[in-house]
């Protein structure tokens, strides 16, 4: 459901603070069609031609409040919301070079009524600016 | 004429609201230009924030102009409860109580009649709430949904409880997917282009049509070869089956709305899948009076080979809707949706 979707396509660039390139950054929504509290996104995965990024290096922003992956285990007061563009940065000292890059991005949900523990991804090639 | 209402689920619009396609105005203006004046919501689809950062009064007062401004009339809002919020551990009891009054409470303030309870939700936690509800004047009804059905235990367990616990704020609302009885084409559509052989298809589907048991249609695609998404395409009989429309009757007192689940409508106005005249004639003969919310969910089908066209779709189940209740005009849309 929303496989497709889960990679949004307009903004894709490297990460810079304190002048020092730490990694890079897309926009990823939930593919839901409902939002889910953060204690239930169980794990999101990264990979950049067909690099993964590890689970600790793995940030989730929305409305300017970045968590990392295991602080959302236990964050019973905010969403990812319907359709909310998250921002999904990975870090990766030096970020990635101008140009095409292959990018993967897993979401592993628990939701209460499914007798399993689903997983969605979605593959696009992005391209990042010069 | 009938005295069924239609009705719309904006979860039919989920493909264009999720993109940002249509707002929600967008979609109460196209429910209304066809008639179909009742609104359902899933709350936290619908609602940012809902239930955990919970919701602005002027979020809630835009819905009020909303179904002021188009005549429609808000009728149910689906809630989640999702009691598996914490790793590791269900959430208790009480909790679980104290969160659908919480659904409760904001049911009433979207103005709703009803709010939907998921199937797995345990009958003894509504049981609980019922007293809130019946304060409230809000209805709990749990969505009979496939692979369950009306003859079910489960199904059983809560009919059984809700009687015990004597409250009218406790009832059922079925989804009309249950009532299967053929294979959809856009699912075997979809599970031919992830490569299932054509003739495995097609047995599927034929099997489907015999009323086989899905173990044996496992095991016979597993013969013929079938790995993988043949396979698949083969499970899925487990959850879904042919169940009698007439099976309702027994509960007419306790159904109060109806999800007109729909996977695909022709071009003709046909459901392929679902046999809705039979499933009118028996809500009619039940003296139903309430609404029949279109479902479209179709398009997790097809998104992976071309863009949903759900206001069309709802359109279309519309007009059948019309025609099967007996109405003199046509539904149609007035204004086109911006793409």
């Amino acid at each position: 459901m929303m496989d497709n979707k889960m990679i949004c396509t307009e903004q894709f660039e490297n990460v810079v603070e304190g002048g020092e390139t730490i990694g890079f950054a897309f926009l990823g929504r939930l593919p839901y069609y409902r939002g889910l509290g953060l204690s239930m996104v169980e794990d999101i995965q990264v990979s950049v031609d067909g690099e993964e990024i590890a689970r600790e290096a793995i940030r989730f922003s929305v409305r300017g409040k970045t968590y990392t992956l295991d602080e959302m285990e236990t964050v019973y007061d905010d969403r990812w919301n319907f359709g909310e563009k998250a921002r999904i940065i990975a870090l990766k000292p030096g970020g990635l070079a101008p140009g095409a890059h292959k990018i993967s991005f897993a979401v592993r949900m628990r939701v209460s009524y499914l007798p399993f523990v689903p997983t969605t991804r979605d593959t696009k090639e992005l391209a990042l600016a010069a | 004429m009938s005295s069924i209402k239609r009705g719309v689920s904006l979860y039919s619009f989920q493909n264009e609201t999720f993109q940002g396609k249509m707002s929600l105005e967008d979609c109460v203006r196209t429910c209304a230009e066809l008639g179909a004046n009742g609104i359902e919501i899933i709350g936290e689809q619908t609602f940012w924030g809902w239930p955990e950062v919970g919701v602005e009064d002027a979020a809630v007062a835009e819905w009020h102009r909303l179904m002021q401004a188009y005549g429609t009339t808000p009728v149910s809002h689906d809630f989640m409860l999702d009691y598996k919020r914490y790793k590791g551990r269900e959430m208790p009891f009480d909790e679980q109580v104290a969160s659908v009054k919480n659904d409760i409470d904001f049911g009433a303030r979207l103005g709703m009649k009803y709010i939907r309870a998921l199937v797995s939700i345990a009958p003894e936690v509504l049981v609980a709430a019922a007293p809130y509800a019946e304060e409230k004047n809000i209805k709990i009804l749990i969505e009979v949904h496939a692979p369950l059905h009306f003859d079910h235990p489960w199904i059983i367990r809560h009919a059984e409880a809700f009687e015990k616990a004597g409250s009218d704020a406790l009832g059922f609302l079925p989804d009309m997917g249950m009532f299967l009885f053929a294979y959809p084409r856009v699912w075997k559509e979809k599970f031919l282009r992830v490569g299932v052989p054509r003739h495995i298809a097609d047995y599927i589907e034929k099997a489907y049509e015999d009323r086989v048991l899905s173990e044996y249609v496992i095991l016979n695609v597993q013969q013929m070869g079938g790995t993988g998404p043949a396979i698949a395409m083969a499970e899925v009989t487990r959850h879904n089956a042919a169940f009698e429309p007439k099976r309702m009757l027994d509960y007419m007192h306790r159904i109060h709305n109806i999800h007109g689940k729909f996977y695909e409508m022709t071009a003709d106005y046909v459901e392929p899948s679902i046999p809705y005249d039979e499933i009118v004639a028996v809500l009619q003969k039940g003296g139903y009076t309430g609404y029949i919310c279109s479902e479209y969910e179709g398009n997790r089908w097809i998104e992976d080979f071309e863009e949903p066209d759900s206001v069309e779709q709802v359109r279309r189940q519309q007009v059948m809707l019309a025609r099967l209740l007996g109405e003199a005009t046509v539904p149609s849309l007035k204004t086109p949706i911006a793409a």
